[in-house]
């Protein structure tokens, strides 16, 4: 399978923005990519070893967690994985701010 | 410390829809290349604000309009270099919710400055913040200047 990696973890993967790897499941593929890219370990996973919550893994179109079997939902070799850290944030909460 | 360069008419268009959707915040994602230290906006993409249940002072970007975006900077030949978004009625400076949601090590993060009557609002300061470091134990938001250049 394929995995896009996002712009800020490039940095761990020799600048490869695309990353082939062998695997059954999307656990498995990544499993691959930090076998191969170590330090890709700490910026996907806590230290208790579950993806961090600001982290979403796309399984083609579909989010990774709402797949019925989740992280160890099957993929295919022609399947495309893309890691894509969040992006959010906003005014609140700044001094004056209405929630404070 | 890197710039972020930028042109007339993106600089307008990033200050633009922070009027068209004030008193609540916009967003976006700017496409573009790393030329030395500098990053070069080349394209932005507007994006939808998810966050409908408190848009006034937060904004959230759907997965998969990054995806899109990440799709067509590979199209393009681009990165997504970073982001925008406006405070309306709030400083151009980033809060502890932007620093807490800050996760694209290397890039810019845009905040404009919105100021109205809770009806219509005028783009008053736009400022640009580096997130530096390489892990959310090290990162850190850095003030850089926004270069405005001439395609």
């Amino acid at each position: 399978m394929k995995i896009h990696i996002p712009t800020p973890l490039r940095a761990f993967t020799d600048k490869q923005e695309t990353v082939s790897v062998e695997g059954a499941t999307v656990n498995e593929g990544l499993a691959a990519l930090v076998a191969t890219y170590p330090a890709m370990q700490a910026n996907l996973y806590t230290p208790e070893g579950k993806l961090r919550s600001f982290v979403n893994v796309y399984l083609n179109e579909d989010d990774v967690r709402y797949l019925p079997g989740k992280e160890d939902s099957p993929v295919k070799a022609d399947d495309e994985l893309t890691i894509i850290p969040s992006i959010a944030g906003g005014a609140c909460c700044l001094a004056g701010c209405c929630c404070r | 410390m890197g710039r972020l360069v930028v042109s007339p008419e993106v600089h307008a268009a990033i200050r633009q829809h922070g009027e068209q959707t004030y008193p609540n915040e916009c967003c976006g994602i700017m496409l573009g290349k790393n030329i030395g230290e500098d990053l070069e906006v080349w394209m932005l993409i507007k994006a939808g604000n998810t966050r409908t249940d408190s848009a006034h002072n937060r904004y959230h970007i759907a997965p998969q309009e990054l995806i899109g975006a990440q799709r067509e900077g590979r199209k393009s030949g681009l990165d997504i270099l970073g982001f925008y978004h406006s405070h309306p009625d709030h400083p151009a400076m980033w809060s502890k919710t932007d620093f807490a949601e800050a996760h694209w090590f290397g890039c810019a993060y845009v905040i404009t400055a919105t100021d109205g009557d809770k009806i219509t609002g005028r783009a008053t300061i736009t400022k640009s913040f580096l997130l530096t470091g390489t892990s959310e134990d090290d990162k850190a938001f850095v003030e850089q200047e926004i270069s405005i250049e001439p395609d």
